[in-house]
């Protein structure tokens, strides 16, 4: 492996307050409660910043300005006025984007090329794509001149903070609605910096309103009277908490829930571009990411093969400070995702499978877990059937078309699937019968604002994305 | 002295699950009367255990029906639309029973009913077509969404259209590909049998549409809680049992369609109930040589 001299991108680029209160009504305000918390960098463990735990005063405050925001202005402007926002606000990211890029990888741990690649990028051309649509909702085959449903509450996770930001405010402002959005309690900081841009785009006050907390001012917040949509994207289990509470009250519900995706390589697979596949399946993100391919599904005949490629491919990544350009893989969300990731992960080996990771220096502060590999896993195990959110990939081996189809089916979850082989009648017939709603053939993780994205099964209801997603923002 | 008339053969009404028409496995029925009181007839009240043959059944039937093509349920749907259309004469005559309406009346809603059938079996093969897209992706890559059934779907069927409001709610799941387990109208549902033998000679393959007589209060519950269920229609509900089976529903995340208010089955429909128990599927493939 080639030795690399540290490539860190400067920190000074980005401006951390030492202490945050709450975006209400275009302004900062203190929480109306005194309880707070810290965000820390999981790569040092440094503490970056303090924010309010928002109260369900708080978050009745910030219902009320949505709506009198949404009342009184948004509600009201015509959609060419509103997309002109929505644009301002695409360029100010664009601008912003290397100090945002940095600031989502020292409050979440991703390394900065993906911050800088993959997440920015995205952030900025969904709020494009959106705000295209604010004029034109009348051409989307949603009726002829479709309502907004008012105020959204909106609650999104740790794993790619301004982008799930994104894919929740943009479309739902396109639309005409107006938002409260909760961010992770691990990661506030890129949402809290959208705050400030909200402001330099002059966006009238109460349109966005972003209210800091965990578990329970989420669940203020989706269960607050006063909003008319929920959108929520996480884990199955607190989307399934919300669809019981939010049940019988009349709120339009969209989810985004976890996942479990085969990842299926035929025999006849180009195997070099597969194995990068596999390897940005699983380990982009640390996989953190709720499409991740974390079951290989490996046609028997190649699997020794194909195992040897992908564990020479393994040993080449390099882990650590997540602002250095060469980081392949970085810091572990928080030390509650990393006890989750080990202790699935000791399940495995309990349970029979063999673990494999290649020899790779670990940082001393921090969190951290190396590419993780199990082979001879069965259906049956945990590590096949759970969500493990890391980076640790599952192997089983099928023989047949039919198999594979059964083996990946075999889950309820249903968000996405891989396919990798040079047949393009099997492509289809593979895509026909997987039970997912992304399927990504001879490809893996790719992401776009025009491209619906959302699940089957318990991986959640509701499209984000493309002309499908303004649905979930219209009364229709 | 005048012949003794003769004595009409009545018809037993029974459950229809899997193609077939068995009795509940509790043996138990109910009485059914006309909207004057009459009795009319004793029909089946369905159990827990004949709700979960009937799951059991849609899901057998859901791979061939959701893999036919749209051609084919196209057809299908228009021969149910044919055979219905024949039998015009019967189905007159239970809405009268049931419903205390005139025979005009009657007759405009059995006419009304195979409209309905005729405008979703044209949606087959044209609903994809308006859902699905191709999406300009910044990059090299194909990339199409297309519209898939959801699965197997539990829908209760209105409690007042007992012919008109049925069809209404299983032709826009079953068009698309989905199979459905339906639990008729409480207290008029004799029709809800009779459409059963009209499915059945439609070349409608057995367990697409399972229909279960008996108690809306003790099949939905059950229904809305099965975790292979993937959608549920609480359009019969009463308000209160319709809010505990959305609960339910949340367990295994099921697709849940509420319609707010009443729904005036005499006016168009609109695409809202295909599209509810429709998921989008989107697939990525490069582009290169």
């Amino acid at each position: 492996m080639f030795e690399y001299a540290p490539a860190p991108e400067s920190r000074d680029l980005v401006d951390i307050r030492p202490s945050y209160g709450l975006f209400v009504n275009g302004e900062w305000v203190d929480s109306l409660g005194d309880e707070r918390d810290k965000t820390i960098n999981p790569a040092s463990e440094e503490v970056l910043a303090e924010f309010s735990l928002a109260s369900e005063a708080d978050v009745d405050r910030a219902v009320s300005a949505a709506r009198k925001a949404y009342e009184s202005v948004w509600g009201r402007l015509p959609g060419s006025e509103r997309a002109k926002y929505l644009f301002r606000i695409a360029r100010i990211i664009q601008e912003r984007a290397r100090e945002l890029a940095v600031l989502e990888s020292l409050d979440n741990g991703k390394p900065i090329r993906e911050s800088r690649d993959v997440d920015l990028p995205l952030v900025a051309a969904h709020f494009f794509y959106y705000a295209g649509w604010a004029d034109k909702l009348g051409y989307a085959g949603l009726g002829a001149d479709p309502r907004p449903l008012g105020v959204a509450a909106q609650v999104i996770p740790w794993n790619f903070p301004l982008l799930m930001l994104a894919w929740k405010i943009a479309p739902a402002l396109a639309c005409g609605n107006t938002v409260v959005l909760k961010p992770a309690e691990t990661t506030p900081l890129t949402a809290l910096a959208f705050a400030d841009i909200c402001r330099q785009a002059d966006l009238p006050p109460g349109v966005v309103n972003i209210v800091t907390g965990a578990g329970a001012t989420g669940q203020a917040l989706v269960d607050h009277p006063d909003v008319n949509k929920v959108a929520f994207t996480g884990s199955t289990e607190v989307g399934r908490m919300i669809a019981r509470s939010v049940a019988g009250s009349r709120k339009k519900l969209t989810l985004e829930l976890g996942g479990k995706a085969a990842n299926i390589v035929f025999d006849d697979a180009a195997l070099d571009q597969a194995v990068e596949g596999i390897v940005n399946g699983i380990f982009f993100n640390q996989g953190h990411v709720c499409c991740a391919g974390s079951r290989l599904l490996v046609q028997e005949s190649i699997e020794t093969e194909l195992l040897d490629a992908l564990k020479r491919r393994l040993s080449t990544l390099r882990l650590g400070d997540p602002l250095d350009k060469n980081t392949d893989i970085g810091a572990i969300n928080s030390a509650a995702q990393l006890a989750k990731i080990k202790s699935l992960s000791e399940a495995g080996e309990q349970e029979g499978a063999e673990r494999w990771s290649p020899s790779c220096p670990i940082p001393d502060k921090g969190f951290w877990f190396p590419p993780t590999l199990f082979t001879g896993v069965a259906q049956s195990h945990r590590i096949a059937r759970e969500e493990i959110f890391g980076p640790v990939l599952s192997v089983l081996t099928f023989r047949t078309p039919a198999e594979a189809v059964e083996k990946a089916n075999n889950s309820p979850y249903g968000l996405s699937a891989g396919v990798w082989t040079e047949k393009g009648s099997r492509i289809l017939w593979m895509a026909d019968k997987l039970r997912a709603g992304v399927v990504w053939a001879n490809t893996f993780n790719r992401f776009d604002p025009t491209s619906p994205f959302g699940g089957y099964k318990e991986s959640g209801y509701g499209r984000e994305g493309g002309r499908h997603g303004l649905e979930a923002y219209l009364d229709v | 002295m005048t012949e003794p008339s003769r004595l009409t053969v009545r018809k037993t009404y029974k459950l229809y699950i899997g193609g077939a028409f068995p009795r509940s496995e509790s043996g138990r029925s109910y009485v059914v009367t006309s909207s004057k009181g009459d009795f009319l007839a004793n029909a089946s009240r369905a159990s827990r255990k004949d709700a979960r043959d009937a799951v059991t059944a849609a899901r057998k039937a859901f791979p061939g029906w959701s893999g036919a093509t749209a051609y084919n349920r196209g057809q299908i749907l228009y021969r149910v639309a044919e055979m219905l259309e024949g039998r015009r004469a019967q189905f007159v005559a239970e809405l009268v029973d049931a419903d205390g309406v005139s025979a005009r009346r009657a007759g405009e809603l059995a006419d009304a009913t195979v409209d309905r059938l005729v405008w979703y079996a044209g949606w087959s093969d044209k609903i994809g077509a308006i859902q699905g897209a191709a999406n300009p992706v910044a990059g090299p890559y194909f990339n199409l969404s297309t519209s898939e059934p959801t699965g197997v779907v539990a829908v209760v069927a209105p409690q007042e259209g007992p012919l008109l409001g049925l069809i209404s709610v299983i032709a826009p799941v079953i068009v698309t590909g989905n199979t459905c387990v339906v639990v008729a109208s409480e207290r008029a549902p004799l029709p809800s049998i009779t459409l059963a033998e009209v499915l059945a000679t439609s070349d409608l393959p057995g367990g697409v549409v399972n229909l279960l007589t008996g108690k809306v209060a003790e099949l939905a519950p059950w229904l809305s809680s099965h975790m292979d269920v993937n959608a549920v229609d609480l359009t019969g509900c009463p308000d209160e049992l319709a809010v505990s089976c959305e609960q339910d529903a949340a367990e295994n995340l099921k697709r849940v369609l509420r319609p707010p208010g009443k729904t005036d089955w005499q006016a168009q429909p609109t695409l809202d109930r295909m599209t509810k128990f429709l998921e989008t599927k989107t697939i990525w493939h490069p582009i290169g040589i």
